[in-house]
C-alpha cells in the first residue's frame, strides 16, 4: 500500500494498464512529454516511449475519432479530454461513433476506449473549466459513465474502465484530486494522505464499474451522491446530526439500483445531490426510479440539491457550488416533510 | 471609408439550373496521359500542381496512355469490368425493390462504379477502409456475398446486422469495410486513427478513408487531416467529388479553394485529382497511394471527380435542382462504357461478350435477390427479433436494459 493523491492514483492505474498490455495507448492535449495539464500522465511517456504516450493537437473530435478508430484496430486507448467542459466539439464522434460501433455493426467492430476527464468545479475555473456534463453522457445508450470519488477507487474503477470492452466516460472531479474536499472552502485544505481512502495499492487491482458503496451507514435518510458532494453530504450529515446513509453511486451507467432501493426502503426518505445543473440532471434520474421503486416506502418526497441553472460563474463559485449549508437545509427539509 | 460600397454576401451557384442548358465549360479536362507521374517519396511541395491537374489514362478513342498507365492486365480489366456491370445491375434491382416497397431506402452508384471498384484492386487483405454510404463497390470487388448485402437492405431474417442499421449500412471487418455510421465525416478522422494504430503497433496495413465533397466541410475532415499529417499515418484520404451533395452543389463545400484535392497541400500532404470516370487511372493513383502508405511516407489525399448520375438516395429527386439531361453532358463519360471501348481496343473483349455478360450478371443478381428474400423483405417473411432491439448496446446486458427487454415481452 501507499498513500497517494488521486492524480497520482489515475497515473497508477494507467501506469499499470500499459504494463500489463501493450494496447494500451494514452495521448491528449499535453499529456506527452508535459505530463498532462493536472499532471496525471507524468512520466508515462518517459517510461512507454512516444509512440504510446503523446500530445495530439487541440481537436476533441479529432482525439476522440482517432481513439475509435485505434480501438477498431484492436488498441485500447485511454485518452484525457484537457476538461470535461472541452469534450462538446467531440460530442457526435461520442455519442453516435463510440456508443453504438458494437451494436450497428452487430458486434463486428467494438470501441473500447476510456475517455478521461476533469469534471466539476471549485477551483475557480469559469463556465468553461467547471462543468459537470455526465448527464449528457448516461443519456446515451452504449456508453458507461463513472465518477471515482477517491484515490482508491479512482485507480481501481480506471482499470476496470481501460480493460472493459465499452466505451467508459471517467469523470475525475478535479477539486478532489489533492484532497477529499468537504466543500468548506475557507478551511484549510485536507491532503489525501491524511484520508483512509488515499491508501492505494501500487498494484493491478480493479473496483467493478456498476456497483455503488455506502459511505456512512444511517438510517433516517438516505443521500444520494457520486464525486466531490460524496464529502459534501458526508459533512453536512455530520453537521446536522441527522442519521443520514450516504451513498456514493461511483458509477452512473450501469446504475447500481439495488443498493438505492435498499437504502431507501429502510429509511424512507432521499435526498439526491450533485453538483451539475438541475433541471433534466442525472438527479432527476435518481428521484424518478426513487419513486418507481419505493414509493410505499417514502414518507417524504424526494429532495434534489444541485447546481443552478445557470451558467457556472466565477467569482460567485461559492454561491453557486451546492456546498454543505444547502445539503444540510435538504436534510433538515426532509426530516420536517 | 466613405468612398466604400457597402459589403454583400457572396453565396455561390452552379452554373445551370433546371431548365437550362447543361454546361461543365468551367470543368478544365487535361489531356489523358498530360499529368506526370511523380516517385512516390517526392517531396509534397515540388507536386502541388497535381492537385489543380486530373490525372486520366483512357483517352476518346480507348487507348491507355501516359505515364499512369500500363499497369493492369486483360484479365484484370476484365475483372474490374465485371465488378462495375456487377454493381450496376445489384443498384438497378434494389432501387427496383425499394420501389416495391421490400426496403425502405437505397442509394446508388451509377456513374461512380469505378471508384470504389478500381480503389479495391489496390489494397490488400487486413488493409481497412472508412466508407460512406455509397463505396458498395469495395464490397463487391472484394468478393463479399451480394445476398448478404441483400439480407441487410432487407432488414430480414438473415441480416448480419440484425436490422438495427438503415440499408446499406454494411459492415465487414473481414472484407476491410468498417461499419457505416450514416451520419457525416466522422469515419475520416477514424481512419487516420485505425492507420495511426497500425503504425504504433509496427504492422503493415494500411487505412483507406472516404468522404464526399459536401461533407468536406466537415470539421472531422479538418481535424482528420491535422492528425494524417502530424503523425504521418499510412492512410489514403479519398474524397469523391460527384459534384453534388443531395440538391447542393459542390462550390457550397469548396469554396474559394479551387479543387478539393487542394485542401492538402496547406497540411504538407500529396494531393492527386484523378478521373474518377477512368478505371485505370482510379487504379493508379490508389496504387500510387497505397505504396506511399506502406513505405512509411506518409498520407496521400486523392479527388475523385467523378458525377452522381442517379438520384442521392431513393429519397431524392434531382430534377427539382438540376437539369434532367445534365449527367449526359458530363464531359468524363460513363465508366462502363469507357473500360469496356478499352478492352475491345486491346482484343480482349466484343460487344457479344459484353451482351452476353449483362445478361448473366443480371440473373445472378436475381438469384441473389431471390435467396435473400427467401429470408424475408422488410415487412414480409423472416424478421431479426425483438430481441435483437436489446442485444449489442453493451458486451454484457446490464439490468436496466434487461428490465427493458423484460417490459417488451421478450
Amino acid at each position: 500500500m501507499a498513500r497517494m493523491t488521486m492524480i497520482e492514483a489515475v497515473r497508477s492505474a494507467m501506469d499499470v494498464s500499459m504494463e500489463r498490455d501493450d494496447n494500451v495507448v494514452v495521448f491528449g492535449e499535453d499529456v506527452g512529454y508535459f505530463g498532462g495539464v493536472f499532471r496525471c500522465t507524468q512520466g508515462l511517456q518517459a517510461k512507454y516511449g512516444k509512440t504510446r504516450c503523446f500530445d495530439a493537437p487541440i481537436s476533441e473530435s479529432g482525439i476522440v475519432g482517432t481513439a475509435i478508430g485505434m480501438a477498431a484496430y484492436g488498441l485500447k486507448p485511454c485518452v484525457e479530454i484537457q476538461f470535461a467542459d472541452y469534450m462538446y466539439p467531440a460530442y457526435d464522434q461520442i455519442t453516435q461513433e463510440a456508443a453504438r460501433i458494437r451494436y450497428r455493426s452487430n458486434g463486428d467492430f467494438t470501441c473500447p476506449i476510456v475517455l478521461r476527464m476533469p469534471t466539476g468545479g471549485g477551483i475557480f475555473g469559469g463556465q468553461t473549466h467547471s462543468q459537470s456534463p455526465e448527464a449528457l453522457f448516461t443519456h446515451v445508450c452504449g456508453l458507461k459513465v463513472v465518477v471515482p470519488s477517491n484515490p482508491y477507487d479512482a485507480k481501481g474503477l480506471l482499470i476496470a474502465s481501460i480493460e472493459d470492452p465499452d466505451p467508459v466516460m471517467f469523470l475525475e472531479p478535479k477539486r478532489l484530486y489533492n484532497g477529499p474536499f468537504d466543500g468548506h472552502h475557507d478551511r484549510p485544505v485536507i491532503p489525501w494522505s491524511k484520508h483512509d481512502l488515499g491508501e492505494v495499492p501500487e498494484g493491478h487491482y480493479t473496483v467493478p464499474i456498476g456497483k455503488a458503496e455506502v459511505r456512512r451507514q444511517g438510517s433516517a435518510v438516505t443521500v444520494v451522491a457520486y464525486g466531490t458532494m460524496v464529502h459534501v453530504a458526508l459533512a453536512a450529515a455530520e453537521e446536522t446530526g441527522i442519521d443520514a446513509e450516504v451513498i456514493d453511486l461511483r458509477s452512473l451507467l450501469p446504475l447500481d439500483l439495488d443498493t438505492i432501493v435498499k437504502s431507501v426502503e429502510k429509511t424512507g426518505r432521499c435526498v439526491v445531490v450533485h453538483e451539475a445543473t438541475l433541471t433534466s440532471g442525472f438527479g432527476g434520474e435518481v428521484a424518478s426510479l426513487v419513486q418507481e421503486h419505493c414509493f410505499y416506502h417514502l414518507e417524504a418526497p424526494v429532495v434534489r440539491v444541485a447546481g443552478w441553472d445557470t451558467p457556472y460563474p466565477h467569482a460567485q463559485e461559492w454561491d453557486y457550488f451546492p456546498g454543505p449549508a444547502r445539503v444540510r437545509r435538504a436534510l433538515v427539509e426532509v426530516m420536517e416533510a | 471609408m466613405s468612398d466604400l460600397d457597402r459589403l454583400s454576401l457572396h453565396v455561390p451557384e452552379p452554373a445551370v439550373r433546371p431548365g437550362g442548358q447543361p454546361d461543365f465549360s468551367n470543368v478544365k479536362i487535361p489531356k489523358a496521359g498530360s499529368v506526370p507521374r511523380p516517385d512516390v517519396d517526392v517531396a509534397p511541395e515540388e507536386m502541388r500542381d497535381l492537385a489543380y491537374s486530373i490525372i486520366r489514362v483512357l483517352n476518346r478513342d480507348g487507348e491507355a496512355v501516359g505515364p499512369w498507365a500500363g499497369l493492369l492486365s486483360d484479365d484484370e480489366l476484365l475483372s474490374g469490368l465485371r465488378h462495375m456491370m456487377l454493381l450496376r445491375a445489384f443498384d438497378a434491382r434494389m432501387v427496383m425493390a425499394q420501389r416495391q416497397g421490400k426496403t425502405s431506402f437505397y442509394m446508388q452508384h451509377l456513374g461512380e462504379e469505378a471508384v470504389s471498384c478500381a480503389f479495391r484492386k489496390a489494397l490488400v487483405k487486413g488493409d481497412m477502409n472508412f466508407p460512406t454510404y455509397r463505396q458498395a463497390g469495395l464490397l463487391i470487388a472484394d468478393g463479399y456475398p451480394m445476398v448478404e448485402m441483400m439480407n441487410q437492405i432487407f432488414s430480414n431474417e438473415s441480416d448480419p446486422l440484425r436490422g438495427r442499421q438503415l440499408p446499406i449500412m454494411y459492415s465487414s471487418k473481414e472484407h476491410g469495410f468498417f461499419t457505416i455510421s450514416g451520419n457525416l465525416a466522422t469515419q475520416y478522422v477514424q481512419a487516420v486513427g485505425w492507420a495511426m494504430a497500425s503504425a504504433i503497433k509496427r504492422d503493415t496495413k494500411i487505412a483507406a478513408a472516404w468522404i464526399g465533397d459536401g461533407s468536406t466541410a466537415e470539421s472531422d475532415f479538418h481535424s482528420a487531416l491535422v492528425f494524417a499529417s502530424t503523425y504521418k499515418a499510412p492512410v489514403i484520404l479519398n474524397i469523391v467529388n460527384n459534384q453534388w451533395a443531395i440538391s447542393t452543389f459542390q462550390g457550397i463545400a469548396r469554396g474559394g479553394s479551387g479543387t478539393f484535392a487542394a485542401r492538402g497541400l496547406g497540411f504538407g500532404i500529396p494531393a492527386l485529382r484523378v478521373d474518377g470516370n477512368d478505371y485505370l487511372a482510379v487504379y493508379a493513383v490508389a496504387k500510387w497511394a497505397a505504396e506511399r502508405a506502406r513505405r512509411n511516407l506518409g498520407p496521400t489525399l486523392i479527388e475523385y471527380v467523378t458525377y452522381r448520375v442517379g438520384a442521392h438516395s431513393t429519397s431524392d429527386d434531382p430534377s427539382a435542382y438540376r437539369p434532367k439531361t445534365e449527367s449526359e453532358a458530363w464531359p468524363l463519360g460513363d465508366p462502363v462504357l469507357r473500360l469496356k471501348k478499352h478492352l475491345i481496343l486491346r482484343g480482349a473483349w466484343s460487344e457479344e461478350r459484353h451482351a452476353q455478360a449483362e445478361a448473366e450478371i443480371v440473373d445472378e443478381v436475381i438469384q441473389a435477390q431471390k435467396q435473400a428474400e427467401g429470408h424475408g423483405t422488410l415487412h414480409a417473411g423472416g424478421k431479426p427479433s425483438v430481441r435483437d432491439i436489446f442485444e449489442g448496446v453493451y458486451a454484457e446486458m446490464p439490468p436496466h436494459i434487461r428490465r427493458q427487454r423484460q417490459k417488451a415481452g421478450y
